[in-house]
């Protein structure tokens, strides 16, 4: 049993990432990527909503009728996002300024909707939260080293410290604009996507037309 | 009437919600196998929005907004919060009443756009297109521009990114980035092409 909970909590995190191999959540992760510490919060709030969404969906999952699910669904997390999205003005108001319509988003983030539905509503409580914080832990991991990644070259800081001193500034680093604009987003994700799966090669999809071995046709 | 057709190039192309703020992408890399499917959703797209941004305008100034209650007198009420919900709850119903007069009237382009009408409603670039409505605080008419422009610009990005992928079939791609990765890297440098419009402002 207890190695079983280990699992569920495990998995999401490489073998069955939401974000590299359900293509689950995508748009807000690379939205707010620009920098490691508006990542790190986002982190966090999705971690949450994703755990007690997934949590509250469990326990009323015998009292929701099959024909209004989804909106029960929406309506549970709807309201866990106006929440946060609340706390976070009261007490983190910058960065709540620079998350800017992403954590309102994630109502429609498939990750949290996608959990609820395809886990929560079968299992029961405790695997279901176990289940929720896996993904959103490997959500996290995927959108904290894309965050790290984009501020560290972008930028030649971590977490707003600077580590490279840029050449504006009299030292020898240039920063690199592209990692600031979102097509860098696109780029890492896929190189990271390419690189679980080389240590991975279960994850990799078959092409639906492969080339011809030219080698055997020609002897 | 400048300032609406910058505001509708800009939508279409620079601020392209598919592009460069990445909304509406579960869909984008999902349905974007083949260049008739991703027309069927990018119609569906630019249709739900161009109702609702004007119609999440009208519910926010007239009844969520701060001090938006004034005529009802009750100027000192702030509902803003509940705008989350709001949203979501009409966009749900417009999808719904959308497809229902659609199937009634214009049965044709109700099968274009078949299953895909209900997918919208959990489409964020729905619901991003509404908030950013409200974050950068459009009037009605800018409203109705905005939710054209930018559902056009979706439709726009979909279309060609499929058409990209149809001819990416019989392309020899390394083990590791066939399908998911590659798709990544193609929109990443679609992106980057949209971001060429920039020197149009």
């Amino acid at each position: 049993m207890q190695d079983n909970n280990w699992r569920i909590l495990t998995r999401p995190l490489i073998d069955d990432n939401p974000l590299t191999l359900q293509i689950l959540g995508i748009c807000s992760a690379l939205a707010v990527t620009t920098s490691l510490d508006t990542a790190l919060l986002m982190s966090l709030v999705v971690v949450c909503v994703l755990a007690v969404g997934s949590a509250v969906v469990s326990l009323m999952r015998r009292q929701i009728p099959r024909s209004v699910r989804i909106i029960v669904q929406i309506t549970v997390i709807a309201t866990l996002v106006i929440v946060v999205d609340q706390l976070l003005q009261a007490y983190a108001f910058e960065l709540s300024k620079r998350l800017s319509v992403f954590v309102g988003l994630i109502i429609t983030n498939c990750i949290v909707l996608g959990r609820a539905e395809g886990y929560a509503m079968h299992n029961g409580v405790v695997a279901s939260t176990l289940d929720g914080i896996g993904n959103g832990l490997g959500y996290s991991l995927i959108l904290i080293m894309v965050g790290a990644i984009r501020e560290f070259f972008g930028k030649g800081s971590l977490l707003n410290l600077q580590i490279l001193v840029p050449t504006s500034q009299g030292g020898s680093f240039e920063p690199l604009q592209l990692m600031l604009l979102p097509p860098s987003a696109f780029f890492i994700i896929g190189g990271i996507i390419w690189l679980i799966r080389r240590r991975r090669p279960r994850q990799v999809e078959k092409p639906e037309f492969s080339l011809r071995d030219e080698r055997r046709i020609s002897k | 009437m400048n300032g609406m057709f910058e505001l509708l190039l800009r939508s279409v192309f620079l601020d392209n919600l598919a592009l460069s703020f990445f909304l509406g992408m579960c869909t984008f890399l999902a349905v974007s196998k083949r260049v008739d499917t991703a027309f069927g959703v990018g119609l569906a797209m630019m249709f739900v929005q161009t109702v609702t941004v004007p119609v999440n305008n009208l519910i926010y100034t007239y009844l969520l907004a701060p001090g938006a209650l004034a005529w009802a007198g009750l100027g000192d009420i702030d509902l803003s919060f509940l705008r989350l919900i709001a949203f979501i709850g009409v966009i749900a119903a417009m999808v719904q009443v959308l497809e229902m007069t659609l199937e009634f009237h214009v049965p044709r382009l109700h099968r274009a756009m078949g299953i895909f009408l209900p997918l919208i409603t959990v489409n964020c670039a729905i619901l991003g297109g509404s908030l950013f409505m409200v974050e950068r605080s459009y009037g009605f008419g800018e409203s109705v521009v905005f939710g054209f422009g930018s559902g056009l610009g979706w439709a726009l990005a979909i279309v060609i990114f499929a058409a990209l992928r149809e001819r990416l079939k019989y392309a020899d791609i390394p083990e590791g980035l066939q399908g998911l990765g590659i798709n990544f890297i193609i929109a990443g440098i679609m992106s980057l092409g949209f971001m060429a419009f920039a020197g149009m402002g």
